[in-house]
């Protein structure tokens, strides 16, 4: 579904990304972890060119992305949900969550609020189509963030760090809705620092550490028994 | 009783208003051609400026530092004379008209540039990540956002260019300004300086009042609007 070959990325002279990579399969939960700065983000930020590779190909069902066709194929096949939501704060729930379909997806209105209420309720947030975002708290937010990226029907969502912006009580709100989510046969790549919920849905898990990717394996194998040494280390901070 | 305000005096107003209405007339007509190419050019230079793309944001640098940092007159009478030189004239009132669109442009680029560049990076993020290109990202996410930061400023840009037809009296303008001097200096005419200043003053202000009042009006009402539904725009620097 997802193939990152050899990926390379710089900031100036930062060597963000090292030959990274990576095969995400259809229908796949792949979790990734590691320290601050590793390069998580700019990793899933390559796969919808959000950060276009220095070097590396991006694959994405077999055909490569390119500046030239990001647009088309990100329109096709990806949605993102970002850790500040990033909700449209001028329009209204309802809106937020037809735009794409009605301007980019063709739909007629009647379908594209159809399929938006389809969405709230799988959130959960049916009654407030009519209010704006920052009406909102973070955790609805970013569970409106994730029915926007619903209602594009891609069969990728990208998530970096969905929750790490809320507060504590609200994690679990949207720690649900995406367990709920990954019982559906849609393809997601999850950057998170929530242990739980890598446990629980990730089919494997992917560790980076300075701009590589140090260690593949199933919750299983990253949890019981980790080899590598800077896992360890980085597991052993974060699981408390 | 003879003075500036006499009695005669405001009778030869009164017997030559056509010249005043004259004057208005063309100081009308030019401010709305030049009104059209500044908006047209604020907004391309404007979206250059913010584009990413390097070359372009040197090209509206240039433009907005040309034309910001040299006289308005200078540039009129450049544009007039070298037209004139080449034997290309084409009238005070074009010319006029070009080169108040030219220079409010500069003004009105820099207006679009502020309001685009005070919209967080995760807006334009979260519409490319659902598959908009440039133009939709723009016209559904960006300047709808940036449209109540860029008004006032902008009308405020109105106010000025109006006034500034005033500037043509420079290459012998057939603005309200000029017309009022040929009237107070006019062989026929001459004499009536108080009353003709007065109302040709006035009728400036009764035509800029009641814009500059609608730009303070709107930036108060955005600015209620925006307390109620928006988040805190990002300033440019914190976009990175
Ligand atoms: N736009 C950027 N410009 C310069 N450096 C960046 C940019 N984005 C990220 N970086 C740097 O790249 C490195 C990896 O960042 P990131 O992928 O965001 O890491 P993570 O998500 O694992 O915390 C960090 O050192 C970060 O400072
Ligand atoms: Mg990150």
């Amino acid at each position: 579904m997802i193939r990152l070959e050899k990926i390379n990325k710089f900031f100036g002279d930062l060597h963000v990304l090292q030959d990274v990579d990576l095969e995400v399969a259809e229908g796949e939960k792949l979790v990734i972890i590691g320290p601050s700065g590793s390069g998580k983000s700019t990793t899933v930020r390559c796969m919808n060119f959000l950060e276009e590779p220095t070097s590396g190909k991006v694959f994405i069902n077999g055909e490569e992305m390119t500046s030239k066709n990001k647009t088309r194929m990100v329109r096709e096949s990806t949605s993102m949900v970002f850790q500040q939501f990033n909700l449209y704060p001028h329009m209204t729930i309802l809106k937020n969550l037809t735009l794409a379909p009605i301007k980019l997806y063709h739909k007629s209105k009647e379908e594209a609020e159809a399929l938006a209420y389809h969405y709230l309720d799988i959130v959960g947030l049916r009654e407030k189509a009519h209010v704006y975002p920052t009406t909102l708290s973070g955790g609805q937010q970013q569970r409106i963030a994730i029915a926007r990226a619903l209602c594009a029907q891609t069969k990728i969502i990208l998530f970096d760090e969905p929750t790490s912006a809320l507060d504590p009580e609200t994690i679990q709100e949207v720690l649900d809705v995406m367990i709920k989510l990954a019982k559906e046969n849609i393809t997601m790549v999850v950057v998170t620092h929530e242990m739980g919920f890598a446990k629980e849905v990730a089919d494997r898990i992917v560790f980076m550490d300075n701009g590589k990717i140090v260690e593949v394996g199933t919750p299983n194998e990253f949890f019981k028994n980790p080899s590598n040494e800077r896992l360890k280390q980085f597991l052993g901070k974060i699981i408390r | 009783m003879g003075g500036l305000f006499s009695a005669d005096a405001w009778e030869k107003i009164w017997v030559f208003r056509d010249t005043f209405i004259l004057g208005l007339a063309n100081t009308g007509k030019m401010a709305a051609v030049a009104l059209l190419l500044s908006f047209l050019l604020g907004l391309i230079f404007g979206l250059m400026a913010t584009s990413g793309q390097k070359p372009l944001e040197h090209i509206s640098r240039i433009y907005v530092e040309l034309i910001q940092n040299t006289p308005l007159i200078l540039q009129l009478c450049f544009l007039y004379y070298a037209l004139a030189f080449s034997g290309n004239s084409i009238g005070i009132l074009p010319t006029g008209m070009i080169a108040l669109g030219i220079y409010h442009g500069a003004y009105m680029s820099e207006v679009v540039r502020a309001g685009i560049g005070a919209i967080p990076k995760g807006q334009f993020e979260a519409a490319a990540s659902q598959g908009f290109g440039y133009i939709g990202e723009m016209y559904y996410v960006i300047l709808p956002q940036s449209i109540k930061i860029i008004l006032p400023p902008m009308v405020n840009q109105v106010v000025n260019l109006i006034k500034n037809t005033s500037c043509l009296y420079i290459i012998g303008g057939a603005d309200l300004i000029s017309l009022t001097y040929s009237f107070v200096t006019g062989a026929s005419t001459g004499g009536a300086y108080g009353p003709a200043y007065l109302v040709s003053g006035l009728l400036f202000f009764v035509v800029c009042y009641p814009l500059s009042t609608l730009a303070s009006y709107w930036e108060n009402t955005l600015k209620l609007r925006e307390q109620k539904t928006q988040v805190v725009p990002l300033t440019i620097e914190e976009r990175g």
